[in-house]
């Protein structure tokens, strides 16, 4: 019987198949838009996942100040480069430890500019952060010791300012320094939060300090744990030493900030669950409306087919019958409507993940959920719709032009 | 001028299939209430052949809108097989409608977007008979009306009396105890009206359907065996019918 009214509702949606893609249009662009949120933002998600271990996993951040973000401190005692070499002569299981100041400053080479990140570091920062110099060479001793004017540039400054013309040896000028290109990062492309990580140019700490803060602050100290260790218990080494370097009495609250990779990760995965749940809930909103849409092509349906609904019930049929009938095509129709979602879901979500360059990542939770309100929506608007038919008189019902 | 109520000899020891005690319908409420039966007292037996004629307005269709269960009566009890269909629900009464009666209209009634064999059907889908029993029992229906051949052409393809002999194959593919026709003549020129009357004739004759026919037309109610003349919501005439047919 239940075969039977679904084939029923299949032919009667055939007949009126104009009006019938109509009507689900509301349906389908609901559970395509839904899924495809879900989707993209958990493939956003999975990318995040995927930066941040690239840049290894077992780097921690120490910044002056309560904690904010990475890279950003508020205006607390700053750190100096006896702290960066007290860490890593004190702790053991660490790797590589690299002071880093940096600033937004124009880098300036014949007629171009180009405004960039100065970074003051040292030779560990390319160790810590996982990078490497492709060609020219990194910072000798001597360069570190004495603050010599000489650079490594990232492939986006290089670009800018260079073209296609030869780097290594030429000199461009940072505000009052001029300093001598030695050397060419790798490229690394965009960073987790969308910053270009090529867009720097990397000099000595002390020329840093000397030619371009004026003063011996340092803004960051990167730490890499070595392979194995714990990365917690090496965060909790570096803040008992960081609070007996500053002479923080029990009482006192941390005026720095140890970040562990695992942290960031969370709070950017956060931040990406909160954007995609947000934008879903916009899309289903239109699955709200997909039903409104239902519920009125039913009711013009069952105002049409008064006399069939009249004849139906005069030869026999039952109110449970008739209602069954014109609730199982609200709901052939709603959940066809899914269906073509959820296909238009995955077709947009595979190519916008192209576009976007996050990994596609397939989650059948959200697809069955989806499909599933779909069919809900059908029972839920097609209800009334169906009670009025089953409820008509089959006299008056029969009399209907 | 009203007649006492026809006992014809064949069935008067039986206890009738149809019976109406002192049925009343009013339709509005009010001032704008309009009687439409007055106090019906009404027997018809099991292979009666029964022409119902009037003017409009005489109560007529309501009469046998009764008769089908499609309605109710105001007071007074109609019974059907014994039972006192008044008191019956909604739902007992379309089952009622399912297992004994058959209904043939002026306007044929057919769904314009099924096949005359998916017309034919329907009722046995809602009797849960299988698919191929149904099927069967649907040509066979068309057979029986001289249609058969027609089973896939729609009711837009078929003429009027070819629809007409679809809805009456639909009406009698239950083996129902009544045939209830509202003016199945209607629409259809003489030499049509005649093939249907034939068919139906045929029916109550070879089959024993008891038929109620609302008809205006004195040529049609002739097939009949028992005329009720109705007017202003009374029974005026109730004679047997002399013409043999």
């Amino acid at each position: 019987m239940l075969w039977n009214t679904i084939l029923l509702a299949m032919r009667e949606m055939r007949r009126n198949a104009m009006r019938s893609v109509l009507t689900i249009l509301g349906i389908v662009i609901g559970v395509a838009a839904v899924i495809t949120m879900v989707t993209i933002g958990g493939g956003a998600t999975v990318q995040v996942r995927q930066q941040i271990s690239s840049m290894g996993s077992n780097l921690l951040m120490v910044s002056p100040g309560k904690r904010l973000g990475p890279g950003l401190s508020s205006g607390n005692i700053p750190f100096k480069q006896s702290d960066a070499e007290a860490i890593a002569k004190n702790i053991s299981s660490v790797g590589a430890v690299a002071p880093v100041s940096s600033q937004s400053i124009k880098a300036i080479f014949g007629n171009q500019n180009w405004s960039t990140q100065v970074t003051g570091s040292d030779n560990k920062y390319f160790r810590v952060t996982n990078r490497s110099v492709r060609s020219g060479r990194q910072f000798s001793d001597s360069e570190l010791r004495s603050g010599a004017a000489v650079c490594i540039l990232g492939e986006t400054v290089r670009k800018k300012l260079f073209g296609r013309q030869e780097v290594l040896g030429e000199r461009i000028r940072l505000q009052k320094l001029s300093c001598e290109v030695i050397g060419l990062l790798e490229e690394k492309g965009q960073s987790t939060m969308g910053m270009d990580q090529d867009d720097i140019v990397v000099i000595p700490l002390s020329a840093y300090q000397r030619r371009i803060s004026g003063n011996q602050d340092v803004g960051l100290i990167q730490v890499s744990v070595k392979e194995g260790a714990s990365t917690e218990k090496v965060q909790l080494e570096i803040e008992r030493l960081m609070r007996e370097r500053r002479h923080l009495s029990p009482s006192d609250d941390d005026n720095f900030h140890v970040m562990d990779m695992k942290e960031i990760v969370k709070m950017l995965t956060g931040t990406t669950r909160l954007l995609t749940a947000l934008l879903s809930a916009v899309a289903a909103v239109s699955l709200l409306v997909g039903g409104i849409g239902i519920m009125n092509i039913m009711l013009v349906s069952v105002t049409e087919r008064t006399r069939e609904i009249g004849i139906r019930l005069a030869i026999g049929a039952l109110e449970r019958e008739v209602l069954m009938q014109f609730l199982v095509e609200a709901v052939v129709l709603s959940s066809f409507g899914g269906l073509i979602g959820v296909v238009l879901a995955l077709t947009a979500s595979i190519w916008l993940s192209g576009i976007l360059r996050v990994p596609f990542v397939f989650n059948a939770g959200i697809v069955v959920i989806a499909f599933l309100f779909s069919a809900a929506v059908g029972v839920i608007f097609g209800y009334f719709p169906a009670l009025k038919a089953a409820r008509l008189d089959p006299i008056e019902a029969l009399r209907h032009e | 001028m009203k007649t006492e109520s026809l006992k014809n000899t064949k069935y008067q020891f039986e206890k009738p299939l149809i019976e109406f005690r002192k049925v009343t319908k009013v339709y509005g409420e009010g001032q704008a209430a309009m009687e439409a039966l007055r106090g019906i007292d009404l027997s018809i037996y099991g292979g009666e052949f029964v022409a119902v004629m009037g003017p409009s307005g005489s109560g007529k269709s309501t009469c046998l809108n009764i008769i089908g269960c499609m309605d109710t009566p105001n007071s007074g009890s109609y019974i059907f097989k014994g039972i006192d269909v008044g008191k019956l629900s909604r739902k007992q009464r379309a089952l009622l409608r399912r297992h004994y009666l058959g209904f043939v209209f002026q306007g044929y009634n057919l769904l314009n977007r099924h096949s005359a064999l998916e017309n034919v059907e329907m009722p046995l889908i809602y009797r849960k008979i299988p698919a191929k029993e149904r099927h069967k029992r649907a040509i066979d229906a068309l057979t029986t009306v001289g249609l058969k051949g027609w089973e896939t052409h729609t009711p837009g393809e078929l003429s009027g009396g070819q629809q007409q002999r679809v809805a009456i194959a639909r009406a009698i593919i239950t083996e129902p105890a009544v045939l209830l026709a509202d003016e199945p003549t209607g629409n259809l020129d003489t030499a049509r009206s005649r093939e249907i009357m034939d068919l139906v004739s045929a029916l109550n004759r070879d089959r024993g359907i008891t038929i109620i026919m609302v008809t205006h037309e004195p040529d049609m109610a002739s097939y009949a065996k028992r005329i009720i003349r109705f007017l202003d919501g009374l029974v005026e005439l109730d004679e047997e019918n002399g013409r043999e047919t």
